[in-house]
């Protein structure tokens, strides 16, 4: 069992837990993520990214937003409570000096994206963050991310900081380099919600810009065993946990991964209303959910 | 079908058997000893099951377990052979002719310490061992009455003792050996590495074991459903092996949580036995197998059994809601998803397999309970692709019809698709259930980790793999076999660590 060391919410919606792992601080890389549960015998096994380690202290730092009954019961959690954590899980993001690198975050993909900066930026690349969140109170990791990026762009949906605009516009406009003397990215990484993963994908497939998504599928065991990770990629099953969590965005079957993600809305949408009866709020089905459906997994990846 | 395994209350089976008994008793007391003549005409005892029609709905054990005097019956048919050919068939030979005569003189506690001289995991063993394959495929009684479903019914018998003494709440720990000095860590805690565990412990040896996931048991308790192995069965015997004195790590992950080579380099282990397992689902590589309502049976039997998600109120985790299903393929894993499909409510559910009953890998019994609850089977049948609507979700199969041809590299006669016989059939829940292959986690990790082409580890005949101090033993090294089998491995590597580290 892993020890909560410091808890803090971000948002209205997004936590952020410090959890004692000495050996997955001490083992995890860039592109990593943890399975967590908060109930061994009744609760369900989640997915979550690691947003930072301190291997000093022996912790991991996760971020995640209450979409689901599994993440509200997280959120339930306090201070010195215990909650069960694997990891770390899937293959580290392959990290080189490939020149100047976008990383485009949406929502509570900034978490993810923050390790994955760290790393791009050791490695000597010119780093540019475009963070995207639906409004201003969902923009997390930012200081942070500022911090070592050598462009930080900020965006939301309605305008309240940053550019009004989605993470795509920015993203096209580095694509095609217009300015004097701008260059062209040699990579780009998107994480965040299926369908803006799907659009960055879209976005630098004309100008032949590698981008690696992070999938953010449902997972039981996180170790290959159950399959339903699956997701089509360039006409293969390939299993998220084994085979990634990161794949060429150009390749991923989009829809058919969205569709599996869909596969328990109905059953989650009650859990969601019962545990919302439970806590005695009444916050709408689906609320936080960036872009609808698939409720839960976005929350938690 | 197996007329051993017909369907009767257990009180009327076990009245029966003390009637029989009482003339047994009558025997002894004219002052001579029952002839093998006599003892072969004791009746088979039948093991008691819940009605079909109620157990397909619960999840509830189907087996009940014999009685005292069911189990103190067939102990009479035992002909005490002298050459034991049943402990020859045993993976890890239980002394069978001796636990059997301890039952026959009452010595029950007795008896189930005979068994657990060599095998700890007794209740788990007499639930899910195929003994009509080993132990009882050498019975001289069952040979002698040309049936092996007359043959001495070893398992229930096995059952029976170690349900017996842990209701008396008396189990027996086996001796520990001095301390050692050395430690040993064990990957994995299913079958194999449970057993290996055991054996290390007995030497003396500090043993941790591994898990990735939250509970210990492996397959037994993600794969194996609570109505044909109770999961406080598994966690019972488990159990015993914190009391030995063995450390569980769970939520490990060789591999990943701490690579394999830095256990030795670094943590100070002298050996280490991987046993982690098959775990990487395989799949009919057909048209819209990735579709919403397509499951691996790893993934359906996960959710159901380790997360609970039949318990509907209570666990996290969902399940699908289903009301036709497929499972497709012929062993006992196909069984058991078909069985649990049923229990969580659907209204039909048709195993599909491309040869026929007689070549279906599943054990009869298995096929036979199926069959009583409802499951039906499509023989010579075999999806070619999955047809899904706009949203992705599957909703019907089309299904080739087969015939059977020559006898392939297996013996079994290869199935032959029939040209033109399509046919689509709707279904909301697919569950592919052809087997396993190696997981590559371990040995992608560990460089140094020979396996084959298939991904399993290769070891001799010790159980030693290409790294020095490092042995395997279980699915990983065999493909997906049974319980049984990976415990004989397990001990096989356990007694070559033993001697390594004496």
């Amino acid at each position: 069992m892993s020890k909560i060391l410091a808890k803090r919410k971000l948002s209205e919606e997004v936590y952020r837990l410090e959890v004692e792992a000495p050996l997955v601080a001490r083992e995890r890389k860039a592109g990593q993520f943890v399975i967590v549960q908060v109930d061994e015998d009744f609760g369900e096994r989640i997915p979550l990214t690691i947003a930072d380690a301190d291997p000093g202290r022996g912790s991991v730092t996760l971020v995640f937003q209450t979409v689901g009954a599994s993440t509200h019961a997280l959120a339930q959690k306090e201070i010195g409570d215990s909650i069960t954590l694997l990891g770390p899980l899937g293959n580290p993001t392959h990290i080189e000096r490939f020149g100047k690198a976008v990383c485009v975050g949406g929502g509570i993909g900034l978490a993810p994206l923050h390790p994955i900066v760290q790393a791009l930026k050791a490695a000597g690349n010119e780093v540019v963050v475009i963070a995207g969140a639906r409004t201003r109170e969902l923009i997390i990791m930012r200081e942070e991310l500022e911090a070592i990026a050598d462009e930080f762009i900020l965006v939301t949906d309605d305008g309240s900081a940053g550019r009004k605009a989605l993470v795509t516009e920015p993203l096209k406009e580095l694509c095609e380099a217009a300015a004097p003397g701008a260059v062209k990215p040699d990579i780009v990484v998107a994480i965040g919600p299926p369908i803006m993963m799907k659009f960055c994908a879209e976005t630098t497939r004309p100008f032949g810009v590698k981008t690696l998504v992070s999938l953010n599928t449902i997972m039981i065991d996180g170790t290959g065993m159950c399959g339903g990770c699956r997701v089509s990629v360039g006409g293969e099953t390939k299993f998220v946990c084994v085979d990634g969590p990161e794949f060429d965005g150009h390749l991923v079957d989009w829809s058919g991964m969205m569709s599996r993600l869909r596969s328990y809305k109905a059953q989650e949408d009650e859990a969601h209303h019962k545990c919302h009866i439970g806590l005695g709020t009444d916050a709408p089905v689906g609320a936080g959910a960036l872009t609808g459906g698939a409720a839960r997994q976005e929350g938690s990846r | 079908m197996n007329d051993t395994l017909h369907e009767a209350g257990k009180e009327a089976l076990e009245h029966a058997a003390h009637e029989e008994l009482r003339r047994v008793a009558a025997i002894r007391a004219e002052g001579r000893e029952l002839s093998p003549r006599d003892r072969m005409a004791l009746p088979t005892q039948a093991m008691p099951c819940q009605d079909s029609a109620l157990r397909s709905r619960n999840m509830f054990e189907v087996a009940e377990g014999y009685g005292e005097s069911q189990a103190r019956l067939e102990a009479e048919r035992c002909l005490d052979c002298k050459n034991a050919p049943c402990v020859k068939g045993c993976p890890v030979w239980v002394d069978i002719p001796l636990f059997i005569k301890k039952i026959r003189e009452g010595d029950f506690q007795g008896s189930a310490r005979v068994i657990k001289r060599t095998n700890l995991l007794p209740s788990i063993c007499g639930r899910v061992c195929p003994q009509e394959s080993q132990c009882q495929a050498e019975c001289t009684l069952g040979k002698s009455l040309k049936s092996v479903d007359q043959a001495v019914q070893i398992g229930r018998l096995e059952r029976w003792v170690a349900d017996r003494e842990r209701a008396c709440g008396a189990c027996d720990l086996p001796d520990i050996g001095a301390s050692s000095g050395k430690k040993v860590a064990v990957v994995g805690s299913g079958p194999a590495g449970l057993t290996t565990a055991i054996d290390l412990r007995r030497a003396g040896h500090e043993v941790v074991v591994f898990e990735a996931f939250q509970k210990t048991g492996g397959v037994m308790v993600y794969g194996i459903p609570e109505f044909r192995l109770p999961k406080s069965l598994v966690a019972m015997e488990s159990g015993l092996l914190s009391e030995m004195g063995v450390r569980y790590e769970l939520n490990f992950l060789v591999g990943r949580t701490r690579k394999l080579g830095a256990l030795i380099r670094e943590d100070g282990f002298d050996a280490v036995f991987v046993g982690a397992g098959a775990g990487l689902p395989k799949f009919m590589d057909m048209p819209g197998e990735n579709l919403v309502g397509v499951f691996s049976a790893n993934e359906y039997l996960t959710r159901a059994n380790l997360m609970k998600a039949y318990d509907r109120e209570r666990a996290a985790t969902p399940i699908y809601p289903s009301r036709r299903v497929a499972v497709l393929g012929g062993g006992n894993v196909a069984m058991d998803s078909a069985r649990m499909a049923l229990r969580l409510g659907a209204e039909e559910v048709r195993v599909l397999y491309r040869r026929t009953r007689e070549e279906m890998p599943a054990r009869a019994e298995e096929v036979g309970h199926a069959m009583e609850e409802g499951v039906i089977f499509d023989f010579l049948a075999s999806p070619t692709k999955v047809l899904g609507n706009d949203k992705g979700i599957a909703e019907a199969l089309e299904i080739l019809s087969y015939t059977l041809g020559e006898p392939d590299t297996s013996g079994r006669r290869s199935p032959v698709p029939i040209k033109g016989s399509e046919r689509v059939v709707p279904f909301d829940t697919i569950i592919v259930a052809i087997g396993n292959e190696s997981n590559p986690l371990l040995a992608k990790t560990t460089p140094d980790l020979k396996v084959d082409k298939r991904g399993h580890i290769l070891v001799d005949d010790k159980q030693k793999t290409s790294m020095d101090r490092v042995y395997a033993g279980g699915d990983i090294v065999l493909g997906a076999a049974t319980v049984i089998l990976a415990m004989g491995e397990g001990r096989r590597a356990a007694a070559a660590i033993n001697e390594l580290l004496a």
